[in-house]
């Protein structure tokens, strides 16, 4: 396990060389790039001409124009593409950009490759702030909900992610340095606690909150609304851009905080901005769709295993591809069972474990077996 | 926020235009599309709508909470007929605002609701005369079936403990304000997890070996898919705390309804109160 750890970002040392030399590397790492923005663009596309409504794709354009005639059906064929499955559609690249950008952050900030929001604990952090205010919302800060209203859950998730963030940091952290198992043991406790915690307001849940907690479980884009869409987008975006700005000085703390510290890189203001625009990001995020697990860890992974470990690099690969992968799942979980629906959750841990098992089989060498 | 749709819906259809293809959320409203003849309309039932035999044969939208917006949109509906249960909210505003009819009926549990459900359906599908018909015959086996527990009906009403348990572990008891409640005290019994001045919890609580015998439960009612997933009338009867019952001793189980028949408050109503005194009184 320890070694694993250890040199699972093996690039660390190296990245800082590639880029003086541009070696065979970097070349790499466009074509990566822009097969993943094409294959994005592809499965977009996909995505808006599928589902259980059958829509000839030909005319989803003439659907989509503002001033075409159409009779009834027409409208009725207009509206499930502009209000149900459109909002879906970017919910998902949402979601996936999301998870992957504070995935691939938090790996680079957390110099470890399992860092991910949801396995140091920053997602059930999330999920438990949103049920709190679900279920004791009314009992607990009625003033807060009544000035908040419809958004009170994703603040409460925010707050939540990023609680949960800071005490994973403090008890895995000391004098610039991080220890990694305690890193991860913490995390594994917070899940517990947090497991727990929401176990606990499902006992005291009344009928109607149980429907609404159930849907934390395992996560879904069927609520993807425009409203919603309109105070997400804007945090993940302004998430995405803060984390994107460090890419940087995230290369040079990979060598080490104490090292980054003498090149120059103000350490403790940056992993302060990185947590809270992870914890942003994901805390947002939450609140929309509930626990949707495992993009933010595969995403950023694959990349690295692709592209090496330049934080530049797989910061938008990871992007990219979780964007592909969130879309690419809740397209089969509202088609495969159609009329149902199958849970988002159970989907994207069915595509991504395999494929994240063979790739690891594949590159074991690179692991330090 | 629902209250908006039917008022929505109906600016679009007017009330003489019938529907024709017609989609189901929920067990009970479906009986009673097929009660009033009108199972021909229907091309989508969720998974709760298990009765009668043709229900099972429709396209299954999956569990009535859990409906799917372009799912439903998928058969091409115009009316969505849905329980108080159907959900979730966002999903059925979509479907809604894609221009299909939602109504919603029956909140509660007890005889006018269903009333209601028959003559909500019946004006839906703008086939009022049967309604009526429909209405009238469920006055009458009501009225009968009233009738029959009040010839039955002891002067020490028994205490009925109704136990919930879906997937035959974690069972839960059914409290105040439950369609179970509702049905026990129909048949002139009581509720066991009330007290002597009839107070108790609402809604379902987690059964503990101590409550089952504090309940004091002279006969314990479950339906018969739950008693199958516990495993049998001995395994529940041996159950912790359960097992030290007058009921287990007595071994008066109530357990010969569907969930459906027994809870789903649709037109067969009178038949399952019927069914439950003869079981009771025994």
């Amino acid at each position: 396990m320890s070694s694993f750890f250890s040199s699972a970002l093996p690039g660390a040392t190296t990245a800082a060389a590639t880029q003086a030399t541009g070696s065979p590397r970097k070349g790499r790492q466009r074509v990566v790039l822009l097969g993943l923005l094409l294959l994005l663009i592809v499965t977009i596309l996909l995505c808006a001409a599928l589902g259980a409504y059958q829509i000839d794709p030909w005319r989803i354009p003439r659907l989509l124009w503002p001033t075409a005639q159409l009779d009834a059906v027409d409208m009725q064929t207009r509206a499930v593409l502009l209000d149900i499955r459109l909002p879906r559609v970017l919910l998902a690249i949402l979601v996936g950009c999301g998870f992957g950008a504070a995935g691939s952050a938090m790996q680079a900030l957390f110099r470890n490759p399992l860092a991910d929001p949801g396995l140091i604990g920053v997602s059930s952090g999330a999920a438990l702030g949103a049920a709190l205010t679900i279920v004791l919302g009314t009992t607990l800060w009625p003033n807060a909900l009544h000035t908040v209203g419809i958004y009170a859950p994703m603040l409460a998730a925010f707050i939540g992610a990023l609680a949960v963030a800071m005490l994973v940091y403090r008890i895995a952290a000391a004098r610039g340095r991080l220890a990694l198992p305690l890193l991860l043991l913490a995390g594994i406790a917070i899940n517990a606690i947090v497991g727990a915690a929401i176990g606990l307001l499902i006992y005291v849940a009344s009928d109607d909150q149980l429907r609404t907690l159930t849907f934390w479980d395992l996560g879904s884009l069927a609520g993807a609304q425009w409203s919603l869409l309109a105070v997400a987008t804007p945090v993940v975006i302004f998430s995405i851009a803060a984390l994107a700005r460090h890419s940087a000085a995230l290369n040079a703390m990979l060598l080490g905080e104490a090292e980054a510290m003498h090149l120059g890189v103000p350490v403790q203001a940056i992993k302060r901005q990185v947590l809270i625009a992870s914890a942003l990001c994901v805390g947002a995020l939450v609140a929309c769709t509930g626990t949707i697990g495992f993009i933010g860890l595969v995403a950023p992974h694959c990349i690295r295993l692709a592209c090496g470990p330049d934080q530049r690099v797989v910061l938008p690969g990871a992007l990219l591809f979780g964007a592909i992968l969130t879309l690419a799942a809740d397209l089969i979980a509202r088609t495969v069972a159609a009329p149902a629906e199958m849970p988002l959750g159970i989907l994207t841990a069915l595509l991504g474990g395999p494929f994240f098992m063979v790739l690891l089989w594949r590159r074991r060498g690179q692991l330090g077996l | 926020m629902l209250a908006a749709l039917p008022v929505r819906g109906a600016t679009q259809a007017t009330a003489s235009t019938q529907p024709r293809r017609v989609v189901v959320a929920g067990g009970a409203i479906t009986e009673i599309v097929y009660a009033l003849d009108a199972g021909a309309f229907l091309i989508g039932a969720d998974t709760t709508s298990t009765y009668p035999a043709a229900a099972m044969a429709l396209p299954k939208m999956g569990y009535q909470r859990a409906l799917s917006a372009e799912g439903v949109l998928s058969l091409h509906p115009d009316l969505l007929l849905a329980s108080a249960d159907a959900g979730p909210p966002t999903t059925l505003k979509q479907i809604a605002a894609a221009g299909v009819r939602v109504i919603r009926l029956g909140e509660r549990h007890d005889v006018d609701t269903v009333r209601e459900k028959i003559t909500g359906v019946a004006s839906a599908l703008a086939l009022p005369d049967r309604g009526k018909l429909l209405l009238k015959n469920f006055d009458d086996q009501w009225q009968a079936a009233l009738a029959s527990v009040d010839k039955q009906r002891q002067a020490k009403p028994p205490r009925v403990l109704f136990i919930l348990s879906n997937s035959g572990t974690q069972a839960m008891v059914a409290g105040q304000e439950t369609a179970a409640d509702a049905m026990i005290r129909y048949a002139g019994a009581v509720n066991a997890t009330t007290d002597a001045s009839g107070k108790g919890f609402k809604g379902y609580k987690p059964l503990t070996a101590e409550s089952a015998v504090a309940s004091g439960a002279d006969i314990l009612m479950i339906s018969s898919e739950n008693l199958a997933a516990i495993g049998g009338i001995e395994r529940l009867l041996n159950s912790p705390g359960l097992s030290l019952t007058l009921a287990a001793k007595t071994r008066r189980v109530v357990a010969d309804m569907d969930t459906l028949l027994l809870l789903g408050f649709g037109p067969r109503l009178p038949l399952a109160l019927t069914q439950l005194t003869s079981q009771l009184y025994a």
